[in-house]
């Protein structure tokens, strides 16, 4: 009678626990919960698409046919994913170190306002080689993306300034200084944007080599897109395999060990700052280049660099990761446009990163079905 | 469940029988420590009861369990003779029981009255505040607490905000106050100011735990004192004036057994470590250290004993180039080495043992891998061109793993996932590994088991053996008599005294002298009273 009892009470007083994980989870598990979230994700949206009056499942197989259909969308989706590949590499070394850098979107915009100082200002003639022309061009957007990110940097650095607020705020400097030179300076007929850069001075795109092969016609994947795999490649070399990078993970995970292991802070703050700044800066400096080939406000302030924060943070800060989660991003913005120019793709994007966000949770901790009697 | 011997006090007569606070048979266990081991503690209504002990002898957690903290795994609490359980610290608010943390609980940009009535239901939304303010002048002038209520906390010094602190608990009702050490933050003339504030207070028949380790002060304003040792009641509310500072360091410190070390006689080698009339401040600024002047040479470990925030941290980082020195020089043989870099001390030679394992030592979501290689990243072969040979580093760190036993099943873990004497194993092989010169090791088996600790041990020992000059700073006084040739005590940031430890027993005079010095008296004065000491 008493063990009946017993049980009962027992019975009544589980609960859920939630825990910290002790233990690593094994290692299938961070991608299966990734892949749960976003199906999650696409859900909820799907249920939003439905309330708005929409049909999800169309909705969906449209989004996936215009962003991968064929090869000239897939060749649109990887130009819009370049610049965004470029600055979310920036916000993921700055944010590496515990740097928060808000203002890749300044950087990138810097980046593309030195690249085209060089054509515009006409240091060199149009008529220069290619050769001479892009990385000239590359080495005055990093420049321009560099000086950027290293105002904050020294500021944090020197006078424990919040980079969150100086890094935003220098986002609307940039704006305001690149209108200035393409309404006073460089306007094209009094329009808000610059002349066209001459053709020396864009980045090689697929469709130029359809004179040789066909099937490239109309491909406007530029080289910009190389950049990017290649500066992922090799900040994911400085992250994990260099002396530089080292630090950066320590200063990251422990200030106070860094400071024990004999790392200068400072110092770092500036570089890291400027690194990220610089990576911004080459993403300006190809989407003027590779893209827009003329120096205009709106195409080029699009939020690349706010995008690249949520891209960074999805992919762990892990520059190879960034590769891929870029491409898809760029196929949420490429595609999203065709069913709404603004609004319900927009929300589902931020369904996703909300849903991905959370699900770390998941990585963290763990539920346990507990008695209450076992507790005491 | 209640123990049987429970121990009464002997003087007890009928009109004190009566406890506001009665504690017996108090059990806390936290993972490989048993915290609280049976103990009992009573307070009397009007007194100011001090609870003395050293650090991790269990007064804190004994106090949080009176206060609602945490709860107790056996034991009673009787609360003016009724029993209760307390599952908040709420409830124990309710019950008339208030504690005052070491560190303050106030909101620095808000008023006196507001932080008062922070977290009350009552008012619900603050509409009258001027009628609160002379509500609660009104308390501070009964008890002495005088503080502008209107005035903002970050406008207040460190004793007004103290009594802020207390307005609180009073202002809640409490007639019970637990003081966690509250003299460590308050200037001199700020304590003798406490102290009167305490004694109106008891007379208006608020009762008072006081926690402290200071001599001084218990036998200046205690009634009663309590204490504990590892746990253990060693004396139970006997009368303060009763007990001389000797018979309470004594108490306090104890002789237990010494840990039984096969210590080699080492020659000793030249002067390694030598710090000379060292001045600095401890991070709020405040002077930490006042004119430190110790040595350490080659083959010997030289013990730093003290209770804890006495400047045995800021010594130790302004050894290792973490702080800055403001007057005086630090030598590693014969080169300076204050206020340089931390990487200047590496590059000598110099390991460091940091006593916060997980805060300082360590990078939590690193690997096994990138730990170990911390202080040696920059050098080859670990480094080549700026870039980290990554198959060298995993293989030192599973060399390191073998040769001290770090149970891992892999080195790319991170270290956040090891147990303290992994931990400490991890730490522990990264500075010796390098055949230091000199070594700084702050509580170095802190929170280890017994085992964990003797590793430990015979690894500095081994330092020891093979030339090295060892600083070995702990508050474990058992540690430093078994492990130490000579043991400098330092209270205060100032240097108390230094005494020879001879190979074998530890004569029972001897502990007694660290202990005073401990608690705050020089090695001069202890002499000149020698004979009554000892007599």
């Amino acid at each position: 009678m008493a063990e009946k009892t017993k049980f009962f009470t027992r019975l009544k007083s589980y609960r859920i626990r939630i825990e910290p994980r002790l233990s690593e989870p094994p290692a299938w598990y961070p991608p299966l919960v990734s892949l749960s979230a976003l199906i999650f994700a696409l859900i909820l949206g799907g249920i939003l698409i439905k309330l708005a009056g929409g049909d999800p499942i169309r909705s969906y197989t449209h989004i996936a046919k215009a962003s991968f259909g064929n090869i000239g969308v897939i060749s649109d989706t990887i130009v819009k994913a370049t610049p965004i590949l470029m600055t979310a590499l920036a916000c993921s070394v700055a944010f590496r170190m515990k740097l928060w850098n808000i203002g890749a979107e300044g950087q990138f915009i810097m980046g593309a306002f030195g690249a085209s100082a060089v054509v515009l200002t006409k240091v060199l003639a149009p008529e220069t080689s290619r050769w001479i022309f892009i990385p000239a061009m590359m080495l005055a957007g990093m420049a321009g993306g560099a000086i950027w990110g290293f105002i904050p940097g020294y500021l944090k650095a020197k006078f424990n300034v919040n980079e969150i607020i100086s890094s935003l705020m220098l986002n609307y400097i940039a704006v305001a200084w690149v209108n200035f030179w393409i309404f006073a300076v460089w306007t094209e007929a009094g329009f808000q944007m610059s002349p066209k850069f001459p053709l020396n001075a864009w980045l090689p795109r697929l469709t130029d080599y359809a004179q040789h092969i066909p099937a490239l016609r109309g491909l406007t994947t530029h080289m910009g897109l190389l950049f990017g795999i290649l500066a992922a490649i090799i900040l994911w070399l400085i992250v994990f395999r260099s002396c530089w990078g080292y630090e950066i993970r320590l200063i990251g995970d422990n200030p106070q060990a860094a400071r024990y292991a004999g790392v200068n802070i400072s110092k770092n703050t500036v570089l890291v700052m400027m690194l990220s700044g610089a990576l911004a800066g080459l993403g300006g400096m190809s989407e003027v280049s590779g893209m827009v080939h003329r120096l205009q406000t709106a195409p080029i302030a699009a939020g690349y660099g706010f995008t690249g924060i949520i891209v960074a943070w999805l992919s762990k800060l892990n520059p190879l990761v960034i590769i891929f989660v870029s491409i898809l991003f760029g196929a949420l913005i490429l595609a999203g446009r065709e069913i709404q120019p603004s609004g319900v793709p927009k929300m589902i994007q931020g369904i996703i990163l909300v849903c991905l966000i959370a699900s770390d949770f998941l990585l963290r901790y763990r539920f346990r079905i507990v008695s209450t009697a076992e507790e005491e | 469940m209640v123990p049987s011997n429970i121990s009464t006090p002997k003087d007890t007569s009928p009109a004190q029988s009566h406890f506001v606070v009665e504690m017996r048979g108090i059990v806390k266990r936290f993972p490989g420590v048993l915290a609280n081991d049976h103990v009992d503690f009573e307070l009397r209504p009007g007194e100011i009861h001090a609870l003395l002990g050293e650090n991790g002898a269990g007064k804190s957690t004994l106090m949080n369990i009176l206060a609602g903290m945490y709860r107790q795994d056996a034991g009673i609490i009787k609360i003016n003779g009724a029993p209760v359980t307390f599952s908040s610290p709420r409830d124990a608010i309710n019950a008339g029981i208030g504690m005052i943390h070491q560190h303050f609980m106030l909101v620095p940009s808000q008023t006196v009255t507001e932080n008062i009535l922070l977290g009350l239901d009552n008012p619900r939304f603050i509409l009258n505040l001027s009628q609160y303010d002379a509500r609660i002048a009104e308390l501070g002038r009964q008890f002495g607490l005088e503080v502008d209520p209107r005035a903002k906390i970050w406008q207040l010094s460190v004793g007004e905000q103290q009594r802020v602190e207390i307005l609180k608990m009073l202002y809640r009702g409490a007639n019970v106050l637990i003081m966690d050490e509250p003299t460590a933050v308050l200037a001199p003339q700020e304590i003798d100011g406490l102290f009167n504030i305490l004694r109106s207070m008891t007379a208006q028949g608020k009762s008072i735990i006081f926690i402290s380790h200071k001599l001084n002060e218990i036998s200046a304003i205690a009634d009663r004192v309590t204490v504990l040792r590892r746990g253990k009641v060693t004396a139970a509310g006997q009368p303060a004036k009763g007990l001389t500072k000797q018979q309470l360091a004594n108490l306090m410190v104890g002789r237990d057994v010494i840990f039984n070390l096969e210590k080699k006689p080492v020659q000793r080698g030249e002067i390694v470590l030598d710090v000379q009339d060292v001045y600095a401040d401890n991070d709020k600024g405040l002077p930490a250290l006042r004119g430190v002047s110790i040595n350490v040479c080659a083959g010997e470990i030289v013990g730093l004993a003290g209770v804890a925030g006495n400047g045995q941290r800021e010594l130790s980082q302004v050894i290792t180039g973490l702080r800055k020195c403001k007057q005086g020089r630090i030598y590693l043989n014969r080169e300076t080495v204050s206020n340089r870099s931390v990487i200047f001390g590496i590059q000598r030679g110099m390991a460091y043992i940091p006593e916060d394992r997980t805060h300082v030592g360590t990078a939590p979501n690193l690997s096994v891998t990138d730990n170990v290689i911390m202080r040696k990243y920059r050098q080859s072969p670990i480094a080549q061109y700026g870039l980290l040979n990554m198959p060298l580093a995993v293989q030192y760190a599973n060399e390191l793993k073998q040769a001290y036993d770090i149970i891992v099943p892999h080195v790319s873990t991170p270290v956040r996932l090891l147990s303290g004497g992994n931990l400490q194993r991890v730490i522990l092989a990264r500075e010796i590994s390098g055949q230091p010169k000199f070594m700084v090791a702050v509580q170095p088996t802190r929170g280890l088991d017994v085992g964990a600790i003797e590793g430990v041990h015979r690894l500095l020992l081994t330092q020891r053996e093979a030339g090295a000059a060892v600083l070995l700073i702990s508050e474990e006084l058992e540690e430093l008599l078994s492990l130490s040739d000579r043991i400098y005590v330092i209270y205060e940031g100032k240097i108390m005294g230094e005494v020879k430890i001879e190979a074998g027993e530890a004569d029972p005079g001897l502990i007694e002298t660290i202990g005073l010095m401990m608690t705050g008296t020089p090695l001069e004065q202890i002499e000149q009273q020698g004979v009554r000491v000892h007599g």
